[in-house]
């Protein structure tokens, strides 16, 4: 295996052309994980974790533009106040040493269902820059992005420049459920974000079906019985919500829980959260 | 791969380091420092924690290559000549030491937290700071009392953050 070392952001490009099978690291808390246990041998390692460009956050045109390469430490302490949701799921990544090196884009390039910022990701309606040498950009909204368990829709000479995040409109809340409250790797999570001014409702699920998932109809059925001066639901249509939600989980039976609780949880996590929303009125 | 860090304080190159190798590997198998252990090679237990460019990160999880020409500091650069810092006779004092195999993590993480608490009243760090602080690095021997013990009492002493100088890379 061949260690490559891109300076730019046009030399990762170029060297992603020539080398589609170069396997991308900056922080390298997933991809280090397959090397040391010989899950992957890929015939490079092309390291972006030099590269200046991918480093900074920038506001444009209300959203955040989340270079690849700022990591989830940076997200917790610049970024809590415009995207308070992701800066929710970043505090549960990991551990602090994890959350010094690990970057949201790289949870993308990961595509696990259980990826931390995920949730968050179909919440607020982001969009994935992907950007190839002979193409240039190519904007991927993140409901698109995830194409399988893993799969995702980048394709062999693409690499994600930024995620640009829409700067929170209204309140925003991300939980998680785990066996503590470090170094967890999600049993099912919920995200939720209110635009108050145009009235819309996103979600996203992780953890509980082969993608992360948005619940569209959980998401138009609060739209419609939220009270939007109070931010508040009836307790009936609180349950019905959280029902919806869980319905939309396509979850399995696996080591970290079974299916039938996952449901359940998210439920759970949907009716609290509306609950945390309200004390936001 | 020629591999070049300022390790501890101090230049050091190594050669042949395996393309596909982690800073950690190559900090005990070519740099002769094996105070970094490894034990998870996943980023669960924070064994292998050292300081790149003054960050604490676990070591498993970074390739060597990247951290060519980077400042790396071990558990190694922690005590001098005076002998050990006050962190460190802290953890001996409270008994926080059992198999040791968790310790030199421990003493890299706390390290960075006493320069986080810098500039505060250090004694203020209450056990929820600490605890966030140490949720990285996993020991299976002391029930973890012991060590917050440590850090509580290592951290409520003036005399730490000058006496601690060293390892921040």
């Amino acid at each position: 295996m061949e260690f490559i070392t891109a300076d730019s952001w046009t030399d990762a490009l170029r060297i992603k052309t020539e080398r589609p099978g170069a396997a991308p690291i900056a922080g390298g808390t997933d991809v280090m994980v397959e090397l040391n246990f010989d899950l992957r041998r890929p015939e490079a390692l092309l390291d972006l974790s030099r590269i200046r460009e991918l480093k900074d956050w920038d506001v444009v045109g209300g959203s955040v533009q989340l270079g690849a390469g700022v990591s989830y430490t940076r997200v917790i302490e610049e970024l809590a106040d415009r995207l308070p949701a992701l800066a929710m799921a970043a505090r549960t990544v990991g551990s602090p040493q994890i959350r010094n090196r690990g970057t949201v884009a790289g949870n993308l390039g990961t595509a696990s269902p259980a990826g931390d910022a995920h949730p968050v990701l179909l919440a607020t309606g982001a969009v994935v820059e992907a950007e190839s040498f002979e193409r240039g950009v190519r904007k991927i909204p993140v409901e698109g992005f995830f194409t399988g368990v893993k799969r995702c829709a980048l394709e062999p000479d693409e690499l994600i420049r930024a995620v640009v995040i829409p700067t929170a409109a209204g309140p925003q809340q991300f939980s998680k459920v785990g066996t503590r409250n470090a170094m967890v790797i999600a049993v099912c999570s919920f995200a939720i974000a209110l635009d108050l001014d145009a009235r819309t409702v996103g979600t996203g699920i992780g953890s509980a079906g082969p993608t992360p998932l948005a619940a569209r109809a959980a998401e138009r059925f609060l739209a419609e019985e939220l009270d939007w001066d109070a931010l508040a639901v009836s307790e009936a249509a609180a349950h019905r919500f959280g029902r919806l939600v869980a319905q939309t989980a396509q979850p399995i039976d696996d080591v970290r829980g079974t299916a039938s609780y996952r449901k359940h949880a998210l439920e759970v996590l949907a009716v609290r959260a509306l609950g945390w929303i309200r004390g936001c009125a | 791969m020629r591999l070049e860090l300022t390790l501890n304080g101090k230049r050091q190159v190594a050669t042949d380091v395996p393309a596909n190798t982690s800073l950690l590997n190559a900090l005990r198998d070519h740099f002769g420092l094996p105070g970094a252990k490894n034990a998870c090679e996943q980023g669960e237990c924070g064994s292998c924690t050292v300081f790149l460019d003054g960050t604490p990160v676990c070591s498993c999880l970074v390739a060597a290559g990247q951290a060519q020409g980077a400042r790396v500091g071990t558990v190694e650069g922690l005590a001098d000549e005076d002998g050990l810092t006050l962190v460190q006779q802290a953890f001996v004092t409270a008994g926080a030491v059992q198999c040791g195999f968790c310790t030199p993590g421990f003493l890299m993480v706390v390290r960075d937290l006493q320069l986080r608490a810098r500039g505060r009243t250090i004694i203020n760090l209450d056990d929820d700071e600490v605890r966030e602080a140490l949720a990285g690095n996993l020991c299976r021997c002391t029930g973890y009392e012991k060590v917050i013990d440590a850090v509580r009492a290592a951290l409520a002493d003036p005399d730490v953050p000058r006496r601690s100088v060293g390892a921040s890379g």
